[in-house]
């Protein structure tokens, strides 16, 4: 397929929740209503189609589900998994809450690191977790994500990174806000080296992770109907107290705005991904240019 | 004498408290304002030129609130859009470009939150400054007077010294905003400031910024006196360090990792 057809047209997508809630029909197969047709899809046929609705409506979904779709088999290899975070502000029920996102996560953090191949390329890989605290970067998913630019500087290697995130981690207080610069710089270093970075919005990218890594990728792509932005809607229309423009902070709209390079469907991202690191392989080859 | 967190929150925002334009106007024995990013507009929240220092033109960049209601809404209450931080950096590269040393005055409840913002990549501009600072090859230093709110503080933060006044707050997120977001009722700030530790003395514990400045004869011609010996005097050290930009990555780069898990 060619590069051009991933640039699709503008999809206008309803607000709403994205998880995943199924609900018990009568005659025993579970569904999951969509937020943007209102039908109700049976489970099977949403796992079987990488949780994307048939009217094209992109759920939500887990980080290590993710890497096994875009990586080619056992490829994927986990770095810095023993970083967990501490509580430096002794933030009250913090370590709690870390505790009850540990368990229903099965993840020590909100990001999970490692190297993997995309159809057949090595690269350095990050994926956020939605379900680890809304994806939301403290201390140790910081130092994951810079850690994982160093190692990509030291072995050459291009950086992809899916980004979920509603921002800094408010329970790591000024610490969370220092992990923007310390992203930032460690993203500048690998830019500098002529190594690319790729990253992937997907469904929310908001908050101090828009305003850091998410937006400082040479290539910038995002899943349909992703909302993308810095500030909350619910903020901005009480700081307001205006109506927010139809499909307001959709991927949809944030490209139309200039900010994002293409839209990507959860079905082509691996194709289009294997082909993009692919095309950064190297500069024009002198040869062929032979008459 | 020592305030509550939230009351030094409260003193932070005080309108009587001497703004950016001031600390240029005092410390500083000219100045030149530049206006615009080039690229939408000119952002009136951002002051932003050339100034001279003990004789040495030095660029400097600061967020202003403004005294009286006019000047405020005038300045948008001190709410940068993404117009200012592209002018910010826009001045920072020239700095880069003629070696003049960059001082900026943060002072800022928060990048502005609205539509035209986001329209226009408020997200983007923060994160450009963030990557761009990190390498630009002179001497910054940035000095919180007020609030440090958030990503918006930081876009003019990520500095070789960061130093906080006094009584100045800095913060991830507001008291309101966080007590909203933890127990759905703005009316706790007082509780929740107690819990972000946003104060001067917290700041530097956790090794985020390097000074203190003392806040008496505040305004007064004392205080800006004192502040620009002390900028002399810094600049001066930074500007004949050859690993300026190594030693900015290293100050960043160990944030954090005291308190965490490896």
């Amino acid at each position: 397929m060619a590069l051009i057809n991933f640039l699709k047209p503008k999809n206008e997508l309803e607000e709403g929740g994205r998880s995943m809630a199924p609900v018990q029909q009568d005659d025993g197969e579970p569904q999951q209503k969509c937020p943007n047709c209102h039908k109700e899809i049976p489970l099977s046929l949403l796992l079987g189609r990488d949780l994307v609705c048939p009217c094209g409506y992109h759920f939500r979904m887990r980080a290590r589900q993710r890497i096994g779709r875009i990586t080619d088999k056992e490829s994927f290899r986990e770095l810095f998994s023993r970083m967990r975070p501490g509580n430096p502000l002794a933030f009250p029920g913090y370590e709690e809450k870390l505790e009850v996102m540990r368990g229903a996560s099965r993840e020590e953090e909100s990001v999970i690191c490692g190297t993997a191949c995309i159809e057949g390329q090595e690269c350095c890989l990050f994926v956020m977790e939605a379900h680890f605290m809304m994806g939301s970067m403290g201390s140790a998913a910081g130092e994951k994500i810079t850690s994982l630019f160093e190692y990509a500087v030291e072995h050459r290697l291009p950086v992809i990174g899916y980004t979920v995130s509603g921002g800094a981690r408010m329970q790591e207080g000024l610490l969370s806000l220092m992990q923007m610069a310390k992203t930032s710089a460690a993203v500048k270093r690998h830019s500098d080296a002529g190594l690319l970075y790729l990253a992937v919005l997907t469904d929310p990218t908001t908050g101090g992770v828009t305003a850091s890594f998410a937006m400082e990728a040479d290539l910038i792509l995002a899943e349909p109907g992703a909302v993308i932005g810095f500030a909350g809607a619910r903020v901005i229309e009480q700081t307001t107290k205006k109506a927010l423009p139809k499909g307001f902070q959709t991927a949809e709209f944030v490209l139309e705005h200039g900010f994002v390079d293409c839209i990507v469907e959860r079905k082509d991202q691996r194709e289009v991904l294997g082909k993009l690191l692919k095309l950064h392989e190297g500069g024009w080859n002198n040869e062929s240019d032979a008459l | 004498m020592s305030q509550t967190p939230y009351e030094r929150v409260k003193t932070a925002r005080d309108s009587q408290r001497p703004t950016g334009l001031d600390y240029i106007r005092n410390v500083f024995e000219e100045f030149l304002e530049l206006h615009g990013d080039r690229r939408f507009g000119d952002d009136p929240a951002v002051v932003g030129g050339i100034a001279v220092l003990k004789g040495n033109p030095v660029t400097v960049i600061a967020i202003e609130k403004g005294h009286t209601a006019r000047e405020r809404a005038l300045r948008n209450f001190g709410s940068p859009n993404p117009e200012g931080y592209r002018k910010a950096l826009r001045l920072m590269k020239q700095a880069e470009k003629f070696g003049r040393p960059v001082v900026c005055f943060v002072d800022t409840s928060g990048a502005c939150c609205g539509i035209g913002a986001e329209e226009r990549g408020q997200g983007q501009a923060i994160a450009e400054n963030l990557l761009e600072l990190s390498t630009l090859c002179v001497p910054i230093i940035s000095i919180l007077i007020g609030e440090g709110g958030s990503g918006g503080a930081l876009a003019l933060a990520l500095a070789d010294r960061v130093w906080m006044l006094r009584n100045a707050v800095y913060s991830v997120i507001s008291p309101e905003g966080c007590a909203s977001i933890l127990w759905k009722d703005a009316k706790k700030a007082e509780e929740a400031a107690q819990h972000l530790k946003l104060t001067a003395e917290d700041a530097k514990g956790f090794g985020v910024i390097e000074g203190i400045l003392s806040e008496r004869d505040l305004g007064k011609k004392n205080f800006y006196d004192r502040l620009g010996n002390i900028l002399t005097r810094e600049l001066g050290a930074l500007s004949r360090d050859p690993d300026l930009v190594g030693k900015r990555y290293e100050r960043f780069r160990r944030m954090g990792v005291e308190w965490m898990e490896r």
